[in-house]
């Protein structure tokens, strides 16, 4: 009698899976290595990992619609003249003209002056159109200082010494394919169609010794009005933060992996920098013990998606949130209307990263005059205005149903987590227990 | 004239006076007497005032400068003239590193020498140095004019774009991109123009060697991945 | 992040005002570290003499009766100069070892700050003009001395996280910048039989230097060899029995300025530590090359 094996179902490796396969190709057939748009995609622990406990017997709960949950903030009181004040905790994060769409950051600029907050210019400078519609806006001084300059400065609600951000903490190097428009190469005063080089420190200081005297000449500068933040990625949060501090910011803003990039290495957003529900406590407990927590604010971001995780790290102890990717799909980026186009390019709607090639069929991350046209500035504004609101309605119901009058009263004893590693990274109990692994037994 | 004494007046009232001058003011000769060292002095200057500053002074002296004329009878630390915009910056003494970084424009001249990363990210800005530069001077250099008539340190223009070097003495070493190139009468002229701005005597153009961008880094080819 | 100062006298007629002139270029150097501070200074030894300055947390206690107690190990040659949380315990030189192996078995809290023939260091938390007077520096005379100030990038605010490290016999370091493989290095220097007090990054550059020295190396080669196997940004000033070395990474970007006259040769930070110099006006000021090892030794004087 002869044995035969029965059919089995093919089995595909764990570490070897398609996505790394066709990576390893990839790179074999080009010698370079990949470069794409957006934050981390894989699965990390965050905000949804933790729940809040909500009022019952013994807190009690707020009316929605009568009784108040206030949901304002001030930015900048440590040291600037004219702090900023938002109606609510969440701003619009910098993302530079040169990647988005002169229609893009029109929209987010209409959208976050309906709700009454602030948005932020990025790796470009800042164009008369986003001063002109953004009534609160943030001029960013990077490394490059492309388009810097002081009237720009002046004109500027508060300024971000961006440090780095969470999808390349440490990062610059060689961005290839980045396709230099006319009008972008004027700006940076570079020549039209080259790849971009991009620095990874600032050119004129280094350290936070040094830090601390150019953050005192930007406020010469600027006759002491502005705040001045200082932005950096999931690193050393606690070290970074006391640091911040120290050389004279007034505030801080932390940028976890999730939080998206124009363009960078595939390699570097996956494997380099924190997600960011790892790095509020350690940020909030160097300003607890500098003294200076509420009085050099935080302003945290990297995947925030709605008013629950709003609330979250509110909870944690920042005093705002940034979204910048959310921002981008509000106004209708990765939309599945234009799946025929997306499906063209080798993607999907709600895949698509390759947004340095200049081609999103979304007119959003594009410079092309056709596809710009596609967005209509004035629409996607209210768009972003009806998201924020919603973020907005969401965290105050929540806040409501903890009992709180006000965001800011959220702490970290209304959470509770759902995983070992949410709860030891938020500094939480795991749900049903006291126990937050690495601070307390059982 | 006003004279703003640095020992005893806040650096915030000689800055501030600096930012207020009216259109058509009569002011706009300032002294600065007893600098010893400071930083941010006379930074952000926006109108054609000019700033005679007697010492010595710290970081960032005349950063962003747009339209002011500032001397310096002293030396200056990190960053003179960063991100200056247009006017005049002159140096007696010398430079400490960074000088000039991200300048879109102006004359920044330094009488004696210059340290590292002189001109670094230059973007506009024209640069003379009397005396050495050090090391990784004009890095990642976009546009404007490097002119030294002493030496270079290493790594000279190390990933530049298109700013031009002229150099008179010896150059240790160039960096990632840059090479020696042709002298034509266009560079001639520039370098005679920017040597009679900046007030340079017993130099001619004739005895400077050009350096730029060989622009290989300019779209990524795998044979040239060393290179970063 | 830092602030250093360095002063090496040629002029002899300026040495009772050395206390008072490092003193006054460390406290310029306070925005850029307000943590802690510490200097080293290096008097004039008195033949077949050595110094160990020990420091306290609880100096009432530790230092009561403290000359009694080394009389014997000492060979009744002790003798102890209080200084707030420091003292000096001055024996004589070639009971130096026996002595410093008794202190340390007197109190655990007892903490050995630096020996030698000649120098003396005192370290601690606060500001610097704080930590001056705390140890009436201003009054002490020197042939050379280095100073350090602290604004802490990793490791805690400490007395011990302070700068200057003993690395030796009248030898110490003081840094500005941030190593990155200083963990490695000191799980390596540990096996060698190294000690550490914390994990500040500079401790264990002192400790490389150290180890290296005894392995027969002389400082210059220990400090050479530093640009090899030590990574990240750091300047450092170096104090020794007869003067003091200076050392930039290759790519140099922490700053670094020196100032040369007949009578001295000056390291700061900042130019604003140096202004107050006498004949700063006419002196040589220039900026250390990266990677390159600077001596000025009082037994090579010109």
């Amino acid at each position: 009698m002869s044995y035969q094996n029965p059919p089995t179902p093919p089995r595909k490796s764990a570490t070897f899976d398609d996505y790394t396969l066709a990576e390893i190709r990839r790179a074999a057939a080009t010698g370079i290595y990949d470069i794409r748009g957006g934050g981390s995609k894989r699965k990390l622990p965050h905000f949804d990992d933790l729940l809040f406990l909500g009022a019952s017997i013994s807190r009690y709960p707020l009316e929605g619609y009568r009784e108040r949950c206030d949901t304002s903030v001030v930015l900048g009181t440590r040291f600037a003249k004219k702090p900023i004040h938002l109606k609510i905790p969440v701003t619009i994060a910098g993302m530079s003209f040169g990647a988005l769409s002169g229609h893009a950051k029109e929209a987010l600029g209409r959208g976050a002056t309906l709700s009454g907050t602030s948005t932020t210019t990025g790796d470009g400078g800042m164009t008369d159109e986003e001063r002109g519609h953004s009534d609160m806006l943030v001029y960013q001084y990077l490394p490059s200082r492309y388009g810097m300059n002081p009237k720009d400065l002046r004109r500027a609600d508060a300024i971000e010494i961006v440090i780095g951000q969470g999808a390349k903490p440490g990062g610059g190097g060689m961005l290839l394919g980045q396709k230099i428009s006319p009008r972008v190469a004027k700006m940076r005063n570079l020549p039209e169609g080259i790849d971009q080089r991009s620095a990874c420190r600032h050119p004129d200081w280094t350290g936070p010794d040094d830090l601390e005297i150019k953050i005192l000449e930007l406020r010469e500068i600027t006759d002491w009005e502005k705040p001045i933040y200082v932005k950096i990625g999931g690193s050393r949060p606690y070290y970074d933060t006391a640091l911040a501090v120290k050389a004279g910011a007034d505030v801080v803003v932390l940028d976890g992996m999730q939080g998206g990039t124009a363009a960078t290495q595939d390699v570097f957003i996956e494997n380099v920098g924190q997600p960011i529900l790892a790095c509020i406590r350690p940020a909030v407990q160097a300003l607890q013990e500098l003294g200076m927590h509420r009085k050099v604010q935080l302003i945290v971001s990297g995947g925030i998606r709605n008013g629950a995780d709003v609330a979250k790290a509110l909870a944690l102890g920042a005093d705002a949130v940034a979204i910048g990717t959310a921002a981008l799909v509000a106004i209708g980026d990765n939309d599945p209307k234009w799946e025929a186009e997306y499906a063209a390019l080798g993607t999907t709607a709600g895949a698509y990263d390759d947004w340095h090639e200049g081609k999103d069929p979304a007119g959003i991350t594009t410079q092309d005059p056709e596809l710009m046209q596609r967005l209509d500035p004035v629409a996607a504004g209210r768009r972003l205005a009806n998201y924020l609101k919603v973020m907005t309605l969401e965290a105050q119901t929540i806040a409501r149903a903890c009992g709180k009058n006000h965001l800011h009263n959220l702490e970290p004893e209304d959470l509770c987590a759902l995983t070992l590693e949410a709860s030891a990274m938020a500094q939480v109990p795991l749900a049903g227990t006291s126990w937050i692994p690495g601070k307390n037994p059982f | 004239m006003p004279v703003f004494d640095l020992s005893v007046t806040p650096l915030r009232e000689l800055n501030q006076a600096l930012h207020s001058i009216a259109p058509g003011a009569n002011d706009t000769a300032f002294e600065v007497i007893n600098p010893r060292g400071s930083h941010s002095v006379a930074v952000g200057i926006d109108s054609p005032v000019s700033v005679a500053v007697q010492g010595s002074v710290g970081y960032y002296c005349a950063g962003m400068n747009d339209g002011g004329a500032v001397t310096v009878h002293g030396s200056a630390g990190p960053g003179v003239a960063e991100n200056m915009m247009s006017g005049t910056v002159v140096i007696e003494g010398d430079a400490s590193q960074y000088a000039g970084a991200t300048g879109r424009g102006g004359l920044l001249v330094i009488r004696g020498n210059a340290a590292s990363r002189c001109g670094i990210s230059m973007k506009g800005i024209d640069i003379v140095v009397e005396g050495s530069i050090g090391h990784m001077s004009a890095f990642m250099a976009q546009s404007g004019n490097l002119v030294v008539l002493g030496d270079a340190g290493e790594a000279l223009g190390d990933s530049l774009y298109e700013a031009r070097l002229f150099v008179r003495g010896t150059v240790k070493s160039l960096g990632a991109d840059c090479i020696e190139k042709e002298m034509r009468p266009e560079h001639l002229a520039i370098l005679d123009d920017l040597l009679a701005k900046a007030g340079v005597e017993g130099a001619s153009a004739a005895e400077f060697k050009r350096y730029g961008s060989a622009r290989t880094l300019y779209t990524f080819n795998i044979d040239n991945a060393d290179a970063y | 992040m830092c602030g250093i100062v360095g002063l090496f006298l040629k002029d002899k007629s300026l040495e009772p005002q050395l206390g008072a002139l490092l003193s006054a270029m460390l406290v310029t150097m306070t925005d850029r570290g307000p943590d802690s501070a510490g200097i080293a200074i290096y008097g004039s030894a008195a033949d077949g003499t050595a110094k160990i300055t020990v420091q306290s947390p609880q100096p009432e206690t530790d230092f009561e009766g403290l000359e009694a107690k080394l009389a014997e190990v000492s060979g009744g040659s002790a003798k102890v100069a209080v200084k707030s949380s420091h003292a000096v315990v001055s024996i004589a030189a070639d009971r130096l070892d026996a002595v410093r192996d008794a202190l340390r078995q007197i109190s655990p809290t007892l903490r050995i700050m630096g020996t030698g023939e000649s120098v003396e260091i005192y370290k601690e938390v606060g500001l610097p003009k704080d930590v001056v007077a705390r140890f009436d520096v201003a009054a002490m005379s020197g042939t050379h001395g280095i100073g350090h100030t602290r604004m802490a990038t990793e490791s805690a605010v400490t007395t011990m996280g302070a700068h200057p490290f003993s690395t030796g016999a009248d030898q110490c370091l003081v840094h500005n910048g941030s190593l990155s493989n200083h963990n490695n290095l000191r799980r390596e220097l540990v096996r060698e039989g190294m000690h550490f007090e914390t994990q500040n990054d500079s401790e264990v550059a002192a400790a490389y230097l150290t180890a290296e020295m005894a392995k027969g190396k002389d400082l210059g080669e220990a400090l050479t060899g530093a640009l090899d196997d030590l990574d990240g940004f750091f300047t450092f000033v170096v104090g020794t029995k007869s003067g003091f070395g200076v050392l930039r990474d290759p790519i140099a970007c922490k700053p670094a300025v020196m100032a040369e006259t007949d009578q001295y040769v000056a390291f700061g930070s900042e130019y604003r530590a140096l202004v107050s110099l006498p004949g700063i006006e006419t002196a040589r000021v220039w900026e250390p090359e990266p990677s390159t090892v600077y001596f000025w030794d009082h037994q090579n004087a010109a």
